[in-house]
């Protein structure tokens, strides 16, 4: 019996979640494509700088990018070859942002940062690296990981918890990545203590992955690290609900996990800030799953800048009518505009979904059944928020505590009635932001 | 290419399978109805049904939206107020039964989900008010071709000319009484499948029947011998008789009429206990199952309101900090 919070919701119980398509296949490197399309900012905060130009040539793991402020990383190339051109691509929300594009010379030649030997580093040259190599959480919100190892100096960090729940259905990228590179996540995870000068690391893994649990309790110094087995259940591994699970701790409304001691890192993270360190290889791959209707699901290590064109092409192409291609998971995944988006730090999933996933269902009213109120996380009223939005009273969305939701999906996954409550509630979310600024400009207006 | 927001999953609820479920956990209710009172039982049960389906289309085609008695919740509507009606009541009680919970009830305060009071029960309270006598004319179960009027058990609390009937007969049903309220065994069966089925939970049923066993063993201890019975056999004589299964496990349960939020179930279900034995033991009518349902329907908004869940993570606002 796992660990676990309250509420949740079991996403395709009855299909064990989409995992079995991809669960047994070993990651494999994916050639890198003959070009790559790699955006300024595949990470929250401000987009990085080029500082290449049009005709030069590139080696791989070279910055193409520099980090533009604290809240922000450096860009590095993920092929060695010749910058092509300089200009705006979409990104997945559909806007433009600014990408080096460079054409392949397909000789892979190196231009890694020197190797760091972590113990003998200092925690500043630690989480120096840590930017330096461009890392950023894996998970999906790809956040700049040296800027959670320095919390402000009031915020005493006495944790580290290891996001290895993967709960997300379809996905068995970190999965794979804990069976196979337990001694690299091992590794990260001991960086990551030294950097945030923690005793305790946590591990938690939902229990539908054994082997992985077995994979990393091997691995692991049992002594400060250790595995705790999580029940499966969505949102499993979103931040609040994994402290939750694992310690106990409830992180304030409105605050983040430094607020109660702890540090969250994805394992894919973890892994990559070995890499950085041993290998001195900046962010320029990642895990993949494929999945869904494609001939080949599997596992890929994909070079950033990838498109998901040639991921597709590589998992053997689509096997159905692709209706909608998601990136990451089902549950809060994006919804991929165009097959030229490119693979991005933050991007674990290509999820391919045909006219099995995406029936229209006819929307009704809602009969307060109360499943969405029993699956909210946060434990929210989701079809009263979603009711104010509709009728655009983002007042009462507000009182009924809207800002708190972090749009993860169980409330519309669970409605018989088919109301799009997460939508609702998301556009309620942007319009209480709208309303907010509005407010703040009348005021500064009023005061000048 | 679909863009849409997440998720881009969804589980295979509906509300026409909530809707299903409920109907079929009711089937044994229904059998044990036409079993005890006759083949007679069919026609209002059918009737019932007719009204409310024909009133739910009719209503929706004159006011221009679309037909959504597919959905079944009509059905559901009717089939619960046939099951409130005694056997053999004259053809134009449930005609007009079903029409005024449909039609005033249901949609015109807006249809599926709207409405503020279970649409069933609404119809069976103006049934109550309008034809009170047809409304307590209760057959004698298996009473054969010539059927008997009588009275039933509940009235023998208030009426002592009326025969006790044994814990037994009220057990699988062999008693007078409405058609789906005879069979505690039946309604037990029908609610179980909905409790494993998940599509109530025990919060609102069992808060009810655990109100009415403590209220009914109260009384019992307060005034010892006065009804020839013991302890447990007047709690089981409340729990067993009249409409409170029905009421506990599916007129009390209806998701519109009840609240959402845990807490809330829990102090509308005592809240609905409470009212049927005041109105049982105190009320002009016997039985008050119905009436302690409407009565807090009307409170299940507030409940919701004042029983709030708090937020997570609403311990302490960060601006306190």
């Amino acid at each position: 019996m796992g660990l676990t919070f309250k509420g949740g919701v079991h996403p395709l119980h009855t299909i064990h979640e989409g995992k079995q398509f991809t669960a047994g296949s070993a990651l494999t490197e994916m050639k890198a494509p003959p070009v790559v399309s790699i955006p300024m900012s595949q990470h929250v905060g401000a987009p990085a700088k080029p500082v290449v130009e049009v005709g030069q040539r590139v080696l791989m793991g070279q910055v193409i990018g520099e980090a533009n402020g604290f809240v922000s990383v450096p860009v590095h190339s993920s092929v060695s070859g010749t910058v092509k051109e300089i200009k705006n691509i979409m990104n997945l929300n559909g806007k433009p942002v600014p990408a080096v594009i460079i054409e392949n010379d397909g000789l892979d030649e190196k231009c890694f940062l020197p190797p760091l030997d972590y113990e003998s580093a200092d925690r500043e040259q630690i989480i120096e690296r840590i930017r330096e190599a461009g890392n950023v959480g894996m998970g999906g919100a790809a956040f700049p990981t040296h800027v959670k190892l320095s919390p402000p100096p009031e915020k005493e960090i006495n944790l580290l918890l290891i996001n290895g729940a993967e709960c997300e259905p379809f996905l068995t990228a970190d999965h794979r990545m804990m069976l196979e590179y337990p001694e690299k996540i091992a590794t990260g995870i001991k960086i990551l203590m030294k950097a945030l000068d923690v005793k305790k690391a946590i591990i938690g893994i939902e229990d539908n992955k054994p082997d992985a649990i077995r994979a990393l309790e091997k691995a692991v110094d049992s002594h400060s690290i250790r595995v705790a087995t999580l029940k499966t259940k969505y949102p499993q591994g979103s931040e609040k609900q994994l402290i939750d699970s694992i310690t106990g701790r409830i992180v304030p409304s409105g605050g983040l996990p430094m607020d109660v001691g702890v540090v969250v890192v994805n394992v894919s993270t973890a892994a990559a800030v070995s890499d950085a360190f041993l290998l001195g290889e900046p962010l320029i791959r990642r895990a993949v799953t494929v999945t869904g209707a494609v001939n080949v699901p599997q596992n890929l290590m994909v070079r950033v800048g990838t498109s998901t064109e040639d991921v597709i092409e590589q998992a053997g192409g689509f096997s159905g009518e692709p209706l909608k291609i998601i990136s990451g998971g089902p549950m809060m995944g994006l919804p991929v505009p165009d097959l030229s988006c490119v693979i991005t730090r933050g991007y674990s999933g290509v999820l391919v979904l045909d006219k099995t996933y995406t029936k229209k269902e006819r929307q009704s009213n809602c009969i307060k059944c109360g499943r969405c109120v029993d699956g909210c996380p946060i434990f929210l009223n989701p079809t009263n928020i979603s009711a104010a939005a509709t009728i655009e009273d983002f007042e009462k969305a507000e009182a009924y505590n809207a800002m708190d939701c972090m749009n993860c999906g169980s409330c519309s996954f669970s409605c018989p009635a088919k109301i799009p409550l997460a939508q609702n509630i998301k556009f309620a979310k942007e319009m209480i932001m709208v309303n907010r600024m509005k407010e703040k400009q009348k005021k500064q207006q009023e005061n000048c | 290419m679909i863009l849409s927001g997440s998720p881009h999953i969804r589980s295979n609820a509906s509300v026409t399978k909530i809707m299903l479920d409920v109907i079929i956990a009711l089937v044994p209710a229904c059998i044990a109805g036409v079993y005890f009172f006759g083949p007679g039982t069919l026609t209002t049960i059918a009737l019932c049904i007719a009204s409310a389906v024909g009133c739910e289309a009719a209503i929706q085609y004159f006011t221009k939206r679309d037909i959504a008695i597919k959905d079944l919740s009509a059905v559901l509507t009717g089939l619960l107020l046939a099951l409130n009606l005694p056997p053999n009541v004259p053809w134009y009680l449930p005609v007009f039964g079903a029409a005024f919970a449909i039609i005033i009830v249901k949609q015109c305060f807006g249809g599926l989900g709207h409405n503020f009071m279970n649409p069933a029960l609404g119809g069976r309270a103006f049934l109550m008010i309008s034809w009170p006598v047809a409304m307590t004319a209760f057959l004698v179960p298996n009473g054969g071709i010539d059927a008997i009027s009588t009275a039933t058990p509940l009235a023998a609390l208030t009426n002592s000319s009326v025969e006790v009937a044994t814990i037994g007969d009220l057990f699988f049903g062999n008693v007078a009484g409405c058609i789906g309220e005879t069979s505690a065994f039946a309604l037990l069966i029908g609610g179980a499948y909905l409790l494993i089925k998940r599509i109530i939970s025990f919060r609102i049923p069992g808060a009810y029947l655990g109100t009415v066993a403590v209220f009914a063993c109260l009384t019992a201890l307060a005034a010892p011998g006065a009804t020839g019975s013991s302890v447990l056999e007047t709690v089981l004589f409340h729990l067993l008789s009249g409409g409170v299964m029905l009421g506990a496990f599916f007129m009390a349960t209806d998701y519109v009429t009840s609240p959402m939020n845990r807490n809330a179930q829990i102090v509308f279900g005592v809240g609905c206990g409470v009212v049927t034995m005041v109105i049982r033991l105190w009320g002009g009518y016997p039985e008050g199952v119905s009436f302690s349902i409407l009565f807090m329907n009307l409170f299940a908004p507030l409940l919701d309101r004042a029983f709030k869940r708090k937020v997570f993570g609403e311990v302490r606002s960060v601006e306190e900090q």
